[in-house]
């Protein structure tokens, strides 16, 4: 039989997938459809933002190797990089939207473009966020030497959900800085 | 009867003394439980309930639309009426009744312990509660900033702009949306439980193929509901997004387009009625083989049906709203797609009424709700059809042809089912059968007002009576049909309250039911009635798709001859 917190990360994964789906459904529906106020001209794609939270799902990977195999201090350190790399995600988004809100005038509820983008950004950042408290709670418990690697398929069921956020993201990326343009 | 003790012999459970301090001990067992047993019946319970307000609530605007003028509520209490009616009977009743089912029967039938997750299963049922009354709490808290408002009074869909914030001050619509995302919430959680259960904890020789059909059904309805809930929830927050942020979604004065709610919540509610019918179905599936004394015809094709409605039913859903003008591609697409469900539908009919064929039919009161259901439920398909053909949907939509043609679905399909499953599985739960004198007044009932208040309801329909409405002039001519439907809603209502006497009733004095009453073939009536905590003492090992009657019949078991 399949591993059930596995077959339970798919099935959450799924239902965000239709969530992000709706959302995404919505920014491309409005896109152009503003009637005054900034147009998505003025975003900048953050690619830098977006290489490190790719990179994050590969560190994740080896985070799990390294657990399969009991190396839990190569497992720790990989882990702690995941987090460095979501965190510096968080902060590059923080600093896009400072720069959005002050220099460009642009809030939720200036304009469609300000409703659907950061509904749809500031959800993906949501997932970000409870990501990283989740890796953060494995981080103290490694550092506290209670994860060991009989864990390790647990694990892999948080790294899933890292990965979809981190895959959905390219989804994202495309339809806001790429398509949407 | 064939008396199967395989695995436990006897009830385990141990006897509780009285007194209060007994009292408080059991109300925090069940307060505390993760047992999906009790879970389930917790659900179930919950969705009495609500299924008993949700219809005292539409015997009001019954009262109110049996004469034209009659004045008996305000326009504004009118609609929190059938507002409160469709969102609780959606949300509050059909959903939790039909996961409470599941919860209860899926781990015994596939001869698993538990669901995949206890805690989570719990944890689903308190958010699914506390959604249920965060709504009605509405009644009280929902004045707002203005003194405005009070239950919310959108119709249970919500089109926008109605629930803008210009033209429904107040937290009314708030309550509406928040509520209905954290009882989302439960669902999902209840749904990817399912989901993991039937997957992962399947006992040894209980392949996919050798599942019951109710549990095929509930894992299609659970992996259904994994997109279905979901897009509600999307919407959802966008309605507050709009709402609290000050947002732009469905403002069309900013350029939003009301629009997008119309296809997001219909992402979500067509889907949904088949949510609600496939478990139904399920129990069809179950009822009809062991009162007609055979085993299920077609079962890899009912398998399949069901698989096929499941996907086809994600891309039927602006079939509710060829009134706001599509394409003539995107009108004919949506015709089409619709009537595949039909053909669906017909296989599954087709194999119940081959089930029967031929079969020792024993018309027990589960077996009378079932053969009702199916000629109920061909009615509602073929009024389904007729509405999916959009030139016919021009004319009739939210008509009350509409309104008898989803509650032939949603009561004389789903309700009769459940009814049904009550019948059938309350002996396992309970450990005593139900009434079978209360049972046949309660099924003739709940028939004849069935029938008198939703077979008018097509005519009066045709008749041009849209729904929704406050009243109407008395020159229309509607209203000896409305005065015969409202008379069948009281008809029903009796019914109802037979059938919860009977539930009390037979709790205490019912005959006692011992492990298998019906002579079934499926898991559950292996363990004793009601269950112990762990269901099964021995894990059962399966061979076939009926492992009672291989038992029951050592010189001819079903696995010589299934595939």
């Amino acid at each position: 039989m399949p591993s059930r917190g596995m077959v339970a990360m798919i099935c959450l994964i799924i239902g965000e997938a239709a969530i992000f789906s709706m959302f995404i459904l919505a920014y491309i529906y409005y896109t152009g459809r503003s009637l005054s106020g900034p147009t998505p001209a003025i975003l900048s794609a953050p690619v830098f933002n977006t290489i490190c939270l790719l990179s994050s799902s590969f560190t994740i990977v080896f985070a799990e190797r390294a657990i399969d195999r009991g190396k839990m201090r190569t497992f720790g350190v990989l882990w702690a990089i995941t987090i460095g790399l979501g965190l510096e995600f968080l902060a590059g988004t923080a600093k896009e939207w400072y720069e959005l809100i002050y220099h460009d005038g642009l809030t939720v509820s200036t304009n469609l473009f300000g409703t659907t983008f950061y509904s749809l950004v500031g959800l993906h950042a949501t997932h970000v966020i409870l990501g990283m408290i989740m890796l953060s709670v494995v981080l103290v418990l490694t550092l506290q030497g209670r994860v060991n690697q009989s864990h390790s398929e647990r694990i892999k069921v948080l790294a899933l959900y890292w990965h979809f956020v981190d895959w959905v993201w390219v989804a994202v990326f495309t339809v806001v800085y790429l398509v949407g343009k | 009867m064939a008396d199967q003790t395989f695995p436990v012999p006897g009830p385990l459970e141990t006897e509780r003394t009285g007194g209060n301090a007994a009292f408080l001990e059991w109300m925090h067992s069940w307060i505390v439980t993760v047992d999906h047993k009790k879970l389930g019946i917790l659900y179930i319970a919950y969705a009495l309930l609500f299924m008993v307000v949700g219809g005292a609530e539409i015997l009001v605007v019954r009262i109110q639309l049996a004469l034209p003028w009659s004045g008996i509520v305000s326009p504004g209490v009118y609609n929190q009426l059938f507002t409160m009616h469709g969102t609780t009977m959606v949300f509050l009743m059909g959903m939790p009744i039909l996961f409470g089912m599941g919860n209860y029967l899926v781990p015994l039938m596939i001869g698993a312990r538990d669901m995949a997750f206890p805690r989570l299963n719990a944890l689903s049922f308190w958010l699914t509660a506390f959604g249920g009354f965060m709504l009605y709490f509405s009644y009280i808290g929902g004045f707002g900033l203005y003194g405005m408002g009070n239950a919310p009074d959108v119709g249970w869909f919500a089109y926008a702009p109605l629930t803008s914030l210009k033209i429904s001050p107040g937290h009314n619509t708030d309550y509406w949306a928040l509520s209905l995302i954290v009882a989302g919430f439960g669902t999902l959680g209840t749904a990817i439980n399912i989901v993991a259960t039937v997957i992962s904890m399947r006992c040894k020789g209980m392949t996919l193929t050798r599942m019951p059909l109710f549990v095929w059904l509930m894992f299609i309805t659970s992996a259904l509901t994994l997109v279905t809930i979901t897009p509600l929830t999307a919407a959802q927050i966008m309605l507050e997004i709009d709402r609290y942020l000050g947002g732009h979604f469905f403002d069309a004065a900013a350029g939003g387009a009301p629009l997008l709610w119309i296809h997001l919540f219909w992402i979500f509610g067509h889907p949904e009625v088949y949510v609600l019918v496939l478990p139904a179905f399920g129990v069809a599936n179950e009822v009809i083989p062991v009162f007609s004394r055979k085993a299920i015809f077609g079962y890899s094709a009912m398998v399949m049906a069901s698989v096929g409605i499941g996907f086809v039913s994600l891309s039927v859903w602006a079939h509710h709203m060829f009134t706001v003008g599509m394409s003539a591609f995107s009108n004919s697409f949506f015709v089409l797609s619709t009537e595949v469900v039909g053909i669906f539908t017909g296989i599954k009919i087709f194999n119940w009424i081959a089930t029967m064929w031929g079969g020792r039919i024993q018309f027990r009161v589960p077996m009378l709700f079932c053969t009702a259901f199916l000629f109920q439920m061909l009615i509602a398909g073929l009024t389904g059809i007729m509405l999916s053909v959009a030139p016919w949907d021009w004319q009739l939509h939210n008509s009350y042809f509409l309104i008898a043609h989803f509650h032939y679905v949603l009561l004389g399909a789903i309700v009769t089912c459940v009814f049904a499953a009550f019948y059938y599985w309350y002996p396992k739960a309970i450990g005593r059968m139900m009434s079978e004198r209360l049972g046949k007044w309660h099924f003739w009932l709940f028939l004849l007002g069935f029938h008198m208040t939703f077979d008018i309801m097509h005519i009066v329909g045709l008749d041009g009576m849209p729904r929704s409405i406050y009243t109407y002039p008395a020159d229309r001519g509607w209203l000896w049909m409305n005065v015969i439907i409202t008379i069948g809603a009281f008809i029903q209502a009796i019914a109802v309250l037979i059938f919860v006497w009977n539930l009390i009733w037979s709790a205490r004095h019912g005959e006692i039911a011992g492990n298998d009453p019906w002579d079934a073939w499926t898991l559950e009536w292996a363990s004793p009635s009601p269950p112990p905590a762990y269901n099964f003492a021995i894990e059962p090992v399966v061979r076939s798709r009926r492992p009672l009657w291989d038992i029951k019949h050592p010189n001819d078991p079903d696995w010589k001859y299934e595939p």
